[in-house]
């Protein structure tokens, strides 16, 4: 079986949205992390993570989106979540994600935050 | 000083209905696991994000035993029980036992998201957020191994 998130990407001008699909856990963090890098690097200025197809992101998985936001932050630019179930959203209130990085409900909320182009 | 827990003598709920299941130590098995999960809740009707929640505690309470637990046999072993009246409080007990190595249960340090951005002591919060998730936990550990027993209520 493979249980592992999907990821995927799109560019909106400076703004990068990714999709996940799937069970976040260290490989589906990894995955996250290294688009999130690449974006970074081709000069993002805001990434928007829109988990809605993703109902588990485990401890580890977690632990890596911390590191991706402590770049983001390190880059000056801004990491914000969508889509996430009351479950997520609660783990990463737990662990303090939410503290530092933006929790819209709708990837249409986060978009207009962060001021990406229609 | 060191805590050893004895091993428990006793079955958690006694007469109550279960499923088991024995799963390797191995990449993704805590998702298998989580297919019992989501099957009893909806047995008993649970809301979904309760569902997720019981999901997510066992989840991390299987990724602990695979990274901690250093087990001989390889395995760990998940019974699931439901019980309780309709009326009074129908719970989906869950107990995840390994035959590992034990740890001290009073020597976990509790983890903070202060010690996770400004210390960058990431990992460490499974056993936080399985006692964040459920409503009720008990964790037993000694050199027989670790059980931790988990309750949510309907």
């Amino acid at each position: 079986m493979n249980e592992t998130c999907r990821v995927s990407v799109e560019r909106r001008g400076d703004v990068a949205v990714f999709w996940t699909d799937g069970y976040i856990n260290n490989q589906g963090g990894e995955e996250i992390a290294r688009e999130a890098y690449s974006e970074l690097d081709r000069g993002a200025r805001a990434l928007i993570m829109n988990l809605e197809k993703t109902r588990i992101v485990n401890s580890i998985g977690i632990s890596i989106l911390i590191e991706v936001l402590e770049k983001v932050m390190e880059r000056k630019a801004v990491l914000a979540f969508c889509g996430l179930t009351p479950t997520i959203d609660k783990t990463f209130r737990i662990m303090g994600l939410a503290q530092y990085a933006a929790i819209y409900p709708t990837e249409q909320e986060a978009m207009r935050a962060v001021g990406a182009p229609a | 000083m060191a805590q050893r827990d004895p091993a428990p003598s006793q079955p958690a709920a006694p007469g109550a209905p279960s499923v088991s299941l024995t799963i390797p130590v191995a990449p993704e098995m805590e998702i298998v696991a989580t297919a019992q999960a989501d099957a009893l809740g909806e047995y008993i009707d649970m809301g979904r994000d309760k569902i997720d929640e019981v999901k997510l505690a066992l989840v991390e309470a299987c990724i602990n035993a695979f990274e901690h637990a250093h087990t001989e046999d390889n395995q760990v072993h998940i019974t699931f029980r439901v019980g309780g009246r309709r009326e009074a409080g129908e719970w989906l007990e869950i107990e995840v036992l390994d035959r590992g190595r034990g740890f001290d249960t009073a020597g976990v340090e509790s983890p903070s998201p202060q010690k996770t951005f400004e210390e960058r002591r990431r990992r460490g919060w499974g056993l936080h957020i399985i006692k964040s998730l459920m409503d009720e936990v008990q964790i037993a550990s000694g050199e027989w191994g670790t059980r931790i027993l988990m309750r949510k209520y309907k």
